[in-house]
C-alpha cells in the first residue's frame, strides 16, 4: 500500500510531503531512537511520539516509508523544516500506537 | 577504483546538526552504487556514533575512507572518556542525563548498535583525555 493511500484509509493529517507514493511494507512502533533505528526495518511506517528533528534523521536513516505522529503528538518547527528538506513524509493521528498498529495490520 | 577521503566536524551540544555527517555519507556512497544494507550498517554507526559525541563529548571530528572493500572510519573526541567500557557495551546502560532522554536517546543502544552494524569495531578511551572508535564495515 502507498503512503498516499494509508493517508486517505486512516483519515490522517498531512504535516510533511515527501514521497506520498512510497510503498509501505511494514509497521514499526516505538520511541527510543537508537532502539528504532537497530530495528525498524526499510519502507516500515514508523508509529512514534517523536515528533523533533532526530526523530527525521531516523527516518531517512531507515527508509521509513513515513511517520506517523500517534496521539496528535508535536511536530517542532525544525524538525518540520528538516523533513521538507529531505523528503520525508510526516502523518498524524488522534490514535495511539496499537490502535492504528491493528487498523494498520488490516492494510498491508 | 581510488580511495575516497571524507572529514565531519562534529559540532558539540547541537543536536539540530547532528546527523549531517551520516546523512552526507549515506549519499555519497548512494551515489557510488553501494548495497543498501551495507549504507543503512554504516548510516546507521555513524549516526549513533554522532549522537554520542554530542551528548557525551562536546563534539568532535569523524574521517571516512571509502575504498573498494570496505568503509573504513574514524570516530575521535576529546571527552571525558569512558569509565567502564564493560558496561557502556552493555545494551541498556546509558548514562546519558534526562534531558538527553526526553529527546529520544539515552536508551543505552548506542555503542551496542555501533558494534551491531560495523565489521570491524576497536575503541579506544581513556578517562580524561578522550574516545576514538575505528570502525569498519566490509563492501560485499
Amino acid at each position: 500500500m502507498k503512503v498516499n493511500e494509508l493517508k486517505d484509509k486512516l483519515g490522517l493529517e498531512v504535516l510533511t510531503e515527501g514521497d506520498l507514493n512510497a510503498e509501505c511494507t511494514g509497521c514499526y512502533s516505538g520511541d527510543l531512537l537508537s532502539w528504532v533505528m537497530s530495528k525498524a526495518e526499510a519502507g516500515d511506517i514508523w508509529l512514534t511520539v517523536m515528533g523533533n528533528i532526530n526523530a527525521v534523521a531516523v527516518s531517512v536513516l531507515c527508509d521509513c516509508a513515513c511517520i506517523i505522529l500517534t496521539e496528535k503528538a508535536a511536530l517542532d518547527d525544525t524538525a518540520k523544516i528538516k523533513a521538507e528538506a529531505q523528503g520525508v513524509t510526516i502523518l498524524r493521528s488522534e490514535k495511539n500506537a496499537y490502535q492504528l498498529g491493528v487498523e494498520i495490520s488490516k492494510l498491508i | 577504483m581510488d580511495s575516497i577521503r571524507l572529514h565531519y566536524l562534529v559540532p558539540g551540544d547541537d543536536f539540530t546538526r547532528a546527523g549531517a555527517a551520516s546523512s552526507d555519507v549515506k549519499r555519497t556512497l548512494k551515489e557510488l552504487g553501494v548495497a543498501p544494507s551495507v549504507i543503512r550498517n554504516v548510516s546507521i554507526a555513524m549516526y549513533e556514533g554522532e549522537i554520542n559525541m554530542v551528548i557525551h563529548a562536546g563534539g568532535g571530528d569523524i574521517d571516512v575512507e571509502i575504498t573498494e572493500n570496505e568503509i573504513i572510519m574514524t570516530l575521535a573526541d576529546k571527552g571525558p572518556g569512558i569509565e567502564n567500557l564493560e558496561l557502556a557495551m552493555k545494551e541498556g546502560f546509558s548514562t546519558a542525563p534526562d534531558n538527553i532522554r526526553c529527546l529520544g536517546f539515552g536508551a543505552g543502544m548506542g555503542l551496542p548498535n555501533i558494534k551491531k552494524y560495523t565489521d570491524e569495531f576497536r575503541i579506544d578511551t581513556k578517562v580524561g583525555v578522550g574516545t576514538t572508535l575505528h570502525l569498519k564495515v566490509y563492501i560485499q
